[in-house]
């Protein structure tokens, strides 16, 4: 019998539809690739191979008692542990969380379970998100699936979406959703050669997901290739009440709007991301990427996005801001870790637990975050990076006057050795020089694989589109995706 | 009149503004679906948002802001179409977000006025107080120290309650002006019914800010006492504080600008900490919550809801009610009251068959003086009372009517206010009805004549003051129940 963990998101839920194999069976070939791969991959925090077969089983009942599935019946997928999930452990990688169980679930997840999808775990992830290669998770670091050519060295999965892209590429889940902050779903999925999506700010209820950066976090898929993405972003996105910054549209049939006919479509070219010192293998598949698109029939131009090198420098402010106050609520009193010392006031009941329960990188984006909004630096740092953040937008408002979606390079370069980056923040912030700017002005953007560096490491290509355009975005990817003809595969040496 | 303090060294003029915090009456919590009743068990009415549990969102109740707008436009403030609400950053237990939600930079309500009365009794002096601004934001929990040895338990019940901010100019200058201001805000607030003003249940209270100054000076340094929670001790507050500020610059100190608190059992105010340790609050605009944008149509709509306020009835009562200015004032310093003459008025017009304005002075003139006082008696108020407003106008209409005579009225308000039986019962059943029988009244006067026949011959003989002591005497002997028009005519006839 074949491999039922081979096939993706659509594959099995057509297979399920059409009954060539039950949702149970998929459930249980995708649990025993977890058990198996996790022990050295690392990339969940905890499994729960019972929610995968429930909901496997509620499918196959429905299917058999000639009911209508959802969209996505029958799929096992993997749950970033930054989702609040009712009645499993939820941590966002960090001991603060250790041991708490939201009695709630996420707007996103239950919109996941709703269109029949079912759980094989809680993926791990950078702690509180902030990282860019899952080395800040407090449940150890996820392992890429992904080595070198002849090289036995560990890999990051890119972060902070860490679990998710090792274990989709890893093929231990069909499929895995991603939260973005600043690339949290892009660079991951270039390092480890699958396809992830940040929609538009606002497309995904945020409701339930553990905030980092408010005005930033977005949820997405990740998955193994465009057309995956789209249809599990269909069921993730939508309207939410209960998110006062969730939009308030339709959410548009994109997996049936895709098309890699992209006559008449026009992509610009950012000079600004052809940064001195840009690695070659990164330079060429850029070039191999302009050269696919126009290949599907897109023009190319140059544009330029003038304020694009204060992008990184004005999210570091915002971010850490912004996460200095949404973690104030992590302080012992109500859930999670308390840390009480003998004889211990209030205060030092805050320090301890905060002291034990954050992790060296949260504790330096609180301080950062502290500083740049205290009383005396908040106009020269948090204002001033509100105004560039507004610059940067209208860059992009002013290249898609002229373009429709825009290409860039994913990452600097293919996912690096684990413990070469971690001792050095800058370089590693470095990472997300590409994928932050459309972040903060809240745009959709994708990175889909693009080919393998000279060493054998996936790379990835980065696309953005107009607010509300992710069907743009999908339908470039899509262009790339099918041109690019990626089939390498990391090879299965856990 | 101006108001001194008289120290060591001079006089000094105390100054004093007041950030009033009014929790604004809505069923459920400004950014959750929480329920807000007051008194309910610890911890029953705590939503996920509420308890800051991860990844919780706010989201705006729309009735909060309403309220807030309408109390806006009641001090004729400029409202803000463009507001924005922002974090204040802050680490106690009893605030599970690590921040509070408000407004900082820019408030819903801008720059509006409130005018007071500082005495009673002169109620044609009146002060315009300026307000700086109104701005919503969240109240925190409360620790409750008292339920085990050596831990603070947590309430949130009231974490996450719609607060209204008003911010006053440092506009006043003595402890009667600082009562009158928070006196007429709560008047106001309750008319509008955005508040119930219930002070002793924390619904509305007082941060005062004092400091004194030599007439004329520049502003001195300020302290703020917090959470003072009722007028009577926002003046006390105003009073301790002048006094402790004189005493320190006086001997040579110096004015700490600090937050200080109030103890009721002492009147004092005693340090709670400088400005040194003062927070910083890191305010920062909520990424969590959109700036709320009004329409021009939503403020309207806020403001065609608005009740008539305290000074335009107050107003009108003087003017097509012919009220004298203290009834109008007594009259309109509370909604109730208001409501409650207003039904007597217009009841009492429709069984005398009168206009509102022929009977609206008796009828004032019989609350404030019969009504409140008998209530008052009895430790209790209009909203207890066991006399309706209803009941009240059938008894000024039996005075009207001739029925009953005015202290014969006294005698049934008082059995009304015992059996909560109705005028006209209490006037049947106890025979209390006046008697305009010429035949009786005659020889009612005639027995009192024969009887005092030595006043008789001095009333006659130029000593007519007496004429009094006959009609008393009369009316005596018809157990108050004669006609005084008919005894009147009967004792001046058989008198000469």
């Amino acid at each position: 019998m074949r491999d039922l963990t081979d096939l993706g998101l659509a594959a099995i839920r057509d297979g399920v539809a059409g009954g060539d194999f039950t949702a149970t069976e998929v459930a249980g070939a995708f649990n025993a690739a977890v058990a198996e791969a996790n022990p050295a991959l690392n990339a969940f925090i905890v499994t729960t191979p019972d929610h995968a077969l429930a909901a496997a089983a509620r499918v196959d009942a429905a299917r058999a008692a000639g009911q209508p599935l959802g969209p996505l019946a029958g799929v096992p997928i993997g749950m970033k542990d930054l989702f609040a999930t009712q009645g499993v452990q939820t941590t966002a990688a960090s001991h603060i969380l250790e041991g708490f169980i939201p009695p709630y679930e996420s707007t996103v997840s239950q919109k996941l379970w709703d269109a029949g999808a079912g759980m094989l775990g809680k993926l791990n992830l950078d702690q509180f998100a902030m990282g860019s290669s899952n080395e800040t998770s407090a449940f150890g670091n996820v392992i890429s699936p992904w080595r070198a050519e002849g090289e036995t060295a560990m890999r990051a999965p890119g972060g902070s979406s860490g679990g998710s892209s090792a274990a989709v590429a890893a093929r231990i889940v069909a499929a895995a959703t991603g939260t973005d902050t600043g690339g949290s779903i892009r660079q991951p999925a270039a390092f480890t050669g699958i396809a992830g999506i940040k929609p538009t700010y606002g497309r995904c209820s945020r409701w339930g997901i553990v905030a980092f950066a408010s005005s930033l976090d977005q949820a997405g898929p990740m998955a193994r290739d465009v057309t995956d993405c789209a249809i599990m972003l269909e069921a993730m996105a939508g309207f939410d009440p209960k998110d006062s910054t969730s939009l308030d549209l339709p959410v548009p049939a994109w997996s049936a709007g895709l098309t890699d006919d992209l006559r008449g479509l026009k992509v610009g070219i950012p000079r600004e991301y052809r940064i001195d010192g840009l690695n070659a293998d990164v330079a060429k598949s850029w070039d191999d990427g302009i050269a696919w698109l126009k290949d599907a029939g897109a023009s190319v131009v140059d544009i330029s996005l003038p304020h694009t090198r204060y992008a990184l420098p004005t999210y570091y402010i915002i971010a850490p801001a912004e996460a200095s106050s949404n973690l104030a609520r992590y302080d012992g009193v109500r859930y999670g870790l308390r840390d009480l010392p003998d004889h211990a006031g209030l205060q030092d009941m805050y320090a301890a637990t905060r002291a034990a329960g954050f992790g060296a990188e949260v504790k330096r984006r609180i301080m950062i975050g502290t500083y740049v909004l205290s009383a005396g630096f908040y106009d020269a740092y948090y204002t001033q990076a509100q105004k560039v953040r507004t610059l940067i937008a209208r860059d992009f408002d002013a290249a898609f006057g002229e373009v429709d979606v825009i290409l860039t390079p994913t990452a600097p370069s293919a996912a690096f050795v684990l413990g070469q980056k971690s001792d050095d923040p800058l370089e590693m912030y470095l990472n997300d020089v590409f994928s932050v700017p459309a972040s903060l002005a809240g745009l959709p953007a994708m990175s889909v694989p693009a080919g393998l560096d000279r060493s054998g490491l996936p790379l990835g290509l980065h696309l953005i589109g107009r607010a509300f355009d992710e069907q743009g975005v999908l339908n470039a990817g899509l262009a790339i995706e099918r041109r690019a003809g990626f089939a390498a595969r990391p090879g299965r040496w856990w | 009149m101006t108001y001194r303090i008289e120290g060591a060294t001079g006089e000094w003029e105390v100054v004093i503004g007041l950030e009033v915090h009014a929790q604004i009456t809505t069923a459920s919590k400004l950014f959750s679906g929480a329920a807000t009743a007051f008194g309910a068990e610890p911890n029953s009415q705590v939503s996920l948002v509420d308890a800051a549990m991860p990844g919780m969102l706010p989201v705006l109740n729309r009735e909060c802001i309403r309220q807030a707008v309408r109390t806006g436009l009641a001090i004729n403030a400029a409202i803000n179409p463009w507001s924005r609400f922002d974090r204040k950053n802050y680490f106690y237990a009893d605030l599970p977000q690590g921040y509070q939600i408000s407004q900082l930079y820019h408030p819903l309500v801008g720059e509006g006025a409130v005018e007071i009365t500082p005495d009673d009794k002169k109620p044609d002096e009146t002060k315009v107080i300026g307000v700086e601004r109104i701005h919503v934001e969240q109240d925190a929990g409360k620790l409750m120290h008292d339920q085990h040895p050596t831990m603070s338990y947590v309430d949130l019940n009231r974490s996450g309650v719609a607060l209204m901010e008003i911010v006053s100019r440092p506009d006043m200058r003595s402890p009667a002006e600082a009562g009158a201001y928070l006196a007429k805000l709560r008047t106001i607030l309750r008319y509008v019914g955005s508040c119930d003003g219930n002070m002793d249940q924390g619904s509305m209270r007082a941060d005062v800010n004092v400091s004194v100054r030599r007439p004329g000076d520049e502003f001195g340094t300020r302290t703020e006492t917090k959470n003072v929670n009722s007028v009577r001790f926002v003046m006390a507050t105003v009073e301790y504080e002048a006094r402790r500020q004189i005493d320190v610059l006086e001997s040579g100190g110096t004015i700490v600008q600090e937050t200080r608190l109030f103890d009721p059992d002492t009147g004092t105010t005693r340090s709670m900490r400088s400005k040194e340790d003062a927070h910083d609050y890191r305010y920062f605009p909520d990424p969590d919550l959109l700036p709320l944008v009004l329409d021009q149509a939503f403020i309207d709509e806020c403001r065609a809801s608005l009740p008539e306020l305290p000074d335009a009835k107050r107003a009108r009562y003087e003017a097509e009610l012919g009220l004298s200015a203290y009834n109008a004032a007594v009259l309109t310093a509370d909604a109730e009251t208001a409501r409650w003459f207003e039904v007597l008025v217009a009841e009492s017009a429709r069984r005398q068959g009168k206009s509102e304005s022929d009977v609206a002075r008796a009828a004032s003139n019989w609350l404030t003086s019969e009504l409140f006082g008998a209530l008052n008696k009895l430790g209790r108020t209009l909203g207890d009372s066991p006399v309706s407003p209803e009941a009240g106008a059938e008894l000024l209409a039996l005075v009207g009517d001739g029925t009953i005579s005015g202290s014969i009225a006294k005698q049934v308000l008082e059995k009304m206010l015992d059996t909560g039986d109705l005028p006209g019962v209490i006037v049947e059943r106890d025979g209390l009805k006046q008697t305009s029988d010429t035949g009786a009244i005659e020889a009612a006067v005639d027995a009192v004549l024969a009887a005092n026949g030595d006043k008789v011959e001095q009333y006659r003989g130029g000593k007519e003051a007496l004429f009094g002591f006959f009609v008393g005497q009369t009316m005596k002997a018809m157990q108050g129940k004669g006609n005084p028009q008919l005894v009147n005519q009967v004792l001046k006839a058989k008198l000469g």
